[in-house]
Parts: structure tokens; sequence; C-alpha cells
């Protein structure tokens, strides 16, 4: 009995869904033009939101690559000024971050467990005749622990070798590929310089983005890196760096380029950031250094993507709302239109609410056609926006299905009031509308 | 006389417009039998479209009762009403009221599926309707493209779907050519020898005169109410 009631009722809505089906097609461009509210509202916050996804997923990526834990601090050249008041050509700019500013945080700060100094250079790292435009960072064996970066193959060096200021290396991965392109480069040597170093070790490739949104001269991706134990840097490079700048020797003395301070207690991240930059702002006079706290630009973008959330939201609401607009007023129209209609199915046994499943069902069906289409378009243009831009899109499975479930509703919504108008008309009055 | 199917008693309605009460049926009693062919009559403005209306239960009364089958119509909330329209009354309106956008075979469906029919049943049943009425060529086409007396025709399966205990037609030759009006009333004659309760709104004195009963009305009221002898 209830099986046979099921069938009815699913048959009847099946009835229905066709009839809507076939006088929305009786008005296609009319329904095509309706929906379009619903189409655009859908595709566009599907796909901004696909859009937001990928590249706050890039930027978490390389704030991760960072390490959540850690504290970065950079020697930064003070602003021009300083020096033009000494234009000699012997002066030696003298800047950066000592190694007093790492004894001193071990010192006073608690809850610091490792810190990671390192000197970076720039120069040309040679294979025979393959050459790579490198940052040579010289630093302790503990660093690919600290930073997340991991060797994919070989080792590291360590502090055997560092205490014997061996000449090894370990090779960022696009590098070693690049140096490299035909052989295994563990065991292999490359030249800086006249200095030989021994390949040990491959690193793991970054994941690689577009920008680098941690508002630095990016400097852990855009260029490759080659790590080699820090007292091999000191005895090779010494303190005074020189730098070829527009005809004229430029000479700094940088002790350290960038340390890395992790912090014990990932709860402690932010209070122990603020006592490194106390520490720091006492004991330089100039701003010659920068702090970047990874977990803070974490943060930072959680909250704009928070805020772009929002805005989207409110697109996506407003949207539907002028979407569902239209389809109360075309279906207003419709019922307007078809009253004759109406009276004649009361006369033959509707009822009120079969009146109103019907309007109900063809509001639905409009919206839902452009949610439909919406959710299609939306999915494939971020699609074409990660072929073409190359930019990174995510869609997550949620938001096609709620876009749809919520343009569905609007057809509810919006339709409510039209099928009640059509259902509560009087039947003889409706029988005599010309 | 049979057992009365339609019983009107001291019905009255009325409808406001402003200030102005107009009264359209102004304490109308009225029996009619099981199996009887009415025709009602007279001048324009008389009230009655305005009784049919109330006879098929699409409007109700301002006062007085209106049994029909023995139950009273006034104590009907709409959807029983609904029901009564789409189980045990045909209506035929001048104007055919087909729903254009659905063909002949749907239109005939239309009723049975307020009645909970299945799919396969409301077309068999509508298939037979359709060959009653001499119409089962023309199942898939659209009303607009047949003539006038046939979608007379189609009105006329449609009505006799509900299979109902009165069959109320409105002026059904009014638009209709004296040769396709013959034909619609002569399936008339045939539906009332087959048992079928007919009563028929008509200005035509020669259509009046095809039923056994003429009711005539004037200002709202029963003027006269005839009996052919058989
Ligand atoms: N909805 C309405 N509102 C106000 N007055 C109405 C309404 N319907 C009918 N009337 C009035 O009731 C009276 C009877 O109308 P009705 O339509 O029943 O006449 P009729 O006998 O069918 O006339 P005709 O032969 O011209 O069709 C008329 O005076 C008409 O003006
Ligand atoms: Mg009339």
């Amino acid at each position: 009995m209830t099986a046979r009631l099921q069938s009815l009722f699913s048959s009847r809505l099946k009835r229905s869904i066709r009839l809507g089906l076939r006088s929305l097609w009786l008005h296609r461009l009319r329904s095509l033009l309706t929906m379009l509210g619903i189409v655009f509202g859908v595709c566009s916050v599907i796909a901004m939101l696909a859009i937001g996804e990928g590249a706050s997923f890039e930027a978490q990526e390389q704030i991760k690559n960072l390490g959540s834990q850690n504290i970065i601090l950079r020697s930064v050249k003070p602003p021009e000024d300083q020096k033009v008041s000494n234009n000699q050509n012997n002066f030696t700019l003298d800047y950066g971050l000592k190694y007093e500013d790492i004894s001193r945080i071990q010192a006073t700060i608690p809850g610091v467990t490792t810190i990671v100094p390192a000197r970076v250079m720039r120069e040309y790292v040679w294979n025979i005749t393959l050459r790579v435009d490198a940052e040579v960072v010289g630093t302790v064996s503990w660093y690919p622990a600290m930073r997340n970066h991991r060797v994919a193959s070989g080792r590291f060096f360590t502090e055997t070798d560092q205490l014997a200021a061996e000449n090894v290396c370990a090779l960022g991965a696009e590098m070693a590929q690049r140096l490299f392109p035909m052989e295994e480069p563990l065991g292999k040597t490359v030249r800086i310089g006249e200095q030989y170093y021994r390949v040990i070790g491959v690193m793991e490739a970054l994941t690689k983005a577009k920008t680098d949104d941690t508002g630095q001269s990016s400097t852990q991706q855009a260029v490759d890196r080659m790590f080699i134990p820090l007292e091999t840097a000191k005895r090779r490079y010494g303190e005074v760096l020189f730098k070829r700048r527009s005809g004229s020797f430029e000479r700094e003395r940088v002790a350290l380029h960038e340390v890395t301070v992790k912090v014990e207690d990932p709860e402690q991240v932010v209070a122990v950031s603020l006592a490194v930059k106390d520490l720091m702002e006492r004991n330089h006079k100039k701003k010659d250094y920068d702090v970047v706290v990874p977990l803070e630009l974490l943060r930072q973008k959680e909250k704009t993507k928070r805020i772009f959330n929002i805005v989207l939201g409110s697109i996506a609401a407003i949207s539907l709302l002028v979407g569902g607009i239209g389809i109360m007023n075309i279906m207003l129209a419709n019922v307007t239109e078809r009253t004759r209609e109406i009276g004649i199915r009361r006369a033959l046994g509707a009822k009120r609410k079969d009146i109103v499943t019907q309007f109900l069902i063809e509001a639905v069906l409009l919206s839902g056609a452009g949610g439909a289409l919406g959710v299609l378009l939306g999915v494939a243009i971020p699609f074409v926006v990660s072929s073409f831009a190359g930019m990174k899109t995510i869609i997550t499975p949620l938001s096609p299905i709620a876009a749809f479930t919520i343009s569905a509703l609007v057809g509810v919504i919006f339709g409510l009031y039209p099928a009640l108008r059509a259902a509560k008309m009087d039947p003889v009055e409706a029988l005599r509308h010309e | 006389m049979p057992q009365p199917i339609v019983s009107l008693q001291e019905v009255r309605r009325s409808y406001k417009m402003g200030d102005v009460v107009v009264e359209a049926l102004r304490g109308l009693s009225l029996d009619i039998g099981a199996g009887e062919y009415v025709a009602i009559m007279g001048p324009s403005g008389c009230g009655k479209s305005t009784l049919l209306n109330l006879l098929g239960c699409l409007d109700r009364p301002t006062s007085g009762h209106y049994l029909l089958g023995g139950t009273d119509i006034s104590s009907l909330d709409d959807d029983e009403l609904s029901d009564i329209r789409g189980r045990r009354l045909g209506f035929i309106f001048q104007s055919y009221n087909l729903i254009q956008q659905l063909n002949i075979l749907e239109n005939i469906e239309v009723p049975l599926f307020y009645q909970g029919r299945s799919e396969e049943e409301a077309r068999a049943i509508a298939i037979g309707l359709a060959k009653r009425v001499g119409l089962e060529r023309r199942l898939d086409h659209k009303p607009f493209e047949l003539s006038g007396g046939q979608q007379q025709r189609v009105a006329i399966a449609r009505a006799l779907a509900s299979d109902p205990l009165v069959i109320l037609a409105d002026e059904a030759t009014g638009n209709l050519d004296s040769t396709s009006g013959r034909e619609i009333l002569s399936l008339f004659d045939e539906l009332n020898q087959a048992g079928k309760t007919l009563i028929m709104v008509t200005h035509d004195a020669s259509v009046g005169e095809r039923a056994q009963r003429v009711v005539r009305l004037s200002d709202g009221q029963l003027e006269s109410d005839k009996r052919r002898s058989a």
C-alpha cells in the first residue's frame, strides 16, 4: 500500500517536472534570461572561491616552508643616506646580524631551542661549462631539520665537516638538475671562483610559488640555494664581501645574513618574536635587520582570507537575491498569463496544493537549472585560469554542492509567493479571465 | 420523480460591488433527479452562470443549502470541493477551455491525474474516451489544430474522465456553427441515454428543446419549470 502510494507520488512528481520543463521550454529565451542572474552569481562565486583558495593554499605552503615555529632574522642594508656622507672608495659598509646577536638571544630569551646562523653569498656555481646563478649559504648542519627542507639524496654536511671546514656542498634540487642534467651529481665537484666543492647531497624540491608573499626579496624560492658549512664559508670568504656595482667596488661587512630561531613551544612563537624584536632594537642603532615571523604571516593570511570570504559571500548573497527577484518577477507574469489554465485545472479537481506544487516546481527548475549552469561554468573557469594563467586553483567539493543547493532554495523562496498567489485565485474568476 | 441528486434549498448568491450588493440568485429552490436532462434558460444577466458555478462547486451560496448526492456543500472545505469537482462533476464550457500547451490525450488526462490515477490507467481511460467522442486519430494534436466542434468534443471527453454524477454545460454550443452544434447535442443525447445527468445553460430555444426539462430563470428567481412529456 505505502509502496503504491510512493510510486504514485514519484510518478506525480516526475509528471510535474516534465510539465514544468515543457512550459519553461515554451518560453526558452525568457527562461534563459531569467536564469542568468543565478548563473553569473553561482559561477563567479565558485570561480573566485577556487582562485582565492588556490592562492591562499600556495601562500600557506610557502609560509609552512619557512617553518611555523621559526622566527627568521635577516640582514638588511640600512638606508642609503648613511653611506653618502662617507663617499670614499675604500669605505666598508658594516651592517647586519652579528654573532653576538645569537649569543644574546640564547642567553636572555627562554624557550628558544635552536638557532641556525647563515651567511649568504650570491655566486656563480660552475660544473665545467654549465653555470648557475645561486645563493651560496654557509650554515650549520641542522639547517634542513629547522627549515623543513630535507635532503633528497646523499646527505647534508655534519659537525665533522663543519669543524674541518671541508669543501663539501648540498645542492638545491633545481640547480642540481641544471648543473648535472645527464649525470648523478653526488660525488662530483662544482666550482665557485677558484674553490672546488664536492657534492655530498641534493635537497628536495621546494614548492614553487609565483610571488613571495613574505614581502622579502624572495630568498628562499626565487634563487636556488647551495649549502656549505658555515666554517668553510668564513674561511673562504672572510668577513668582508666585495660587490661590483656600477663601475666601482663596494665592500660590505656582514657577519650573518640570516638567523633562524626555533621556538620550542608553538604557543610561544609570538611572545618570543616580540622579545627578539625588542632585544634587536636595543642592540642595533640602525634598522639593519628584519624579523619575519612565518606564523604571524600565516595568521595574517588567514585573516585576509576570512575577509575575502566575507566579501565573496556578500557578492553571492546579492547576486542570488537579484536572481531570485528576477525569478519571482517572471513567475508572477507566468501566473497572470496562465490564470485561465489555473481556473481550468481547479475546475478539473486540482487542489490548491497541486497548483502551488506546479508553480513552485517551475520556479525551482528555473533556479536549479541556473545553479547547475553556474556550477558548470564556475568549475570550468578555474580550470581555464590554471591552465592558461598558471595560477593554482582549488575547488573544494563543498562549494559547487552548496551553490547548487542554495540556488534551488532561492527558487523555493522566491517562487513561493507567486505560487501561493496562483493557488489563492478564485476558480470562477480565473475561468472568466481572458 | 427519482431520488434528487441535486437539491437547492432557498439558495442566494450576492456579490458586493463596493457599496452596492448585486443579488444574482434570490432564494432559488430546485431539485434535479439522477439521469435527468435539464436546460436552464433565461435572459442575459438572470443568474444562469452563477447557478451553474454553484452547481459545479466552483462557488458557494451566500445563504441556503446545496446538497449534491446528499452532501451539503457548504460544510466542505476547499480541498473537499476540489475533490468533488474532480470526481463527481464534469464541466463543459462555451470556449472549450482546453489547455493549449497539452495535446488532446493529455488534456483528457488532466482530471485523471488529480484523481490520483497512475500513468497507465490514465492513458487507457483517456484513449477510451477519445474513441467515444470520435477523436482517436487526433490524440497527439494540439487544441489549436482542431476545429471548434472537435475541441468541444475533447472537452466532453475530459468531462467524462471523472465519471461524473452530473455534467454541467454552459453555452456548450454557443461558439459552434449549427452542424457541429448538432453533433455536440447528439453526443449529449447519447450521454443522457447512457444514464448521465445533464444540466446545460443555453440561450437557444431550439437547443433547450432537446432537454426533457426546461428551467427558466428571471432576475435570480425561478420563473418556470417545465417537463416535456415523454
Ligand atoms: N463576480 C461578479 N461580481 C459582481 N457581479 C457579478 C459577478 N458575477 C455575476 N455578477 C452579476 O450577477 C448577475 C448574474 O450574472 P450571470 O453571469 O449569472 O448571468 P447569466 O445569466 O449567465 O448571463 P449571460 O446569459 O449573459 O451569460 C449579473 O447581474 C452579473 O452582473
Ligand atoms: Mg452566463
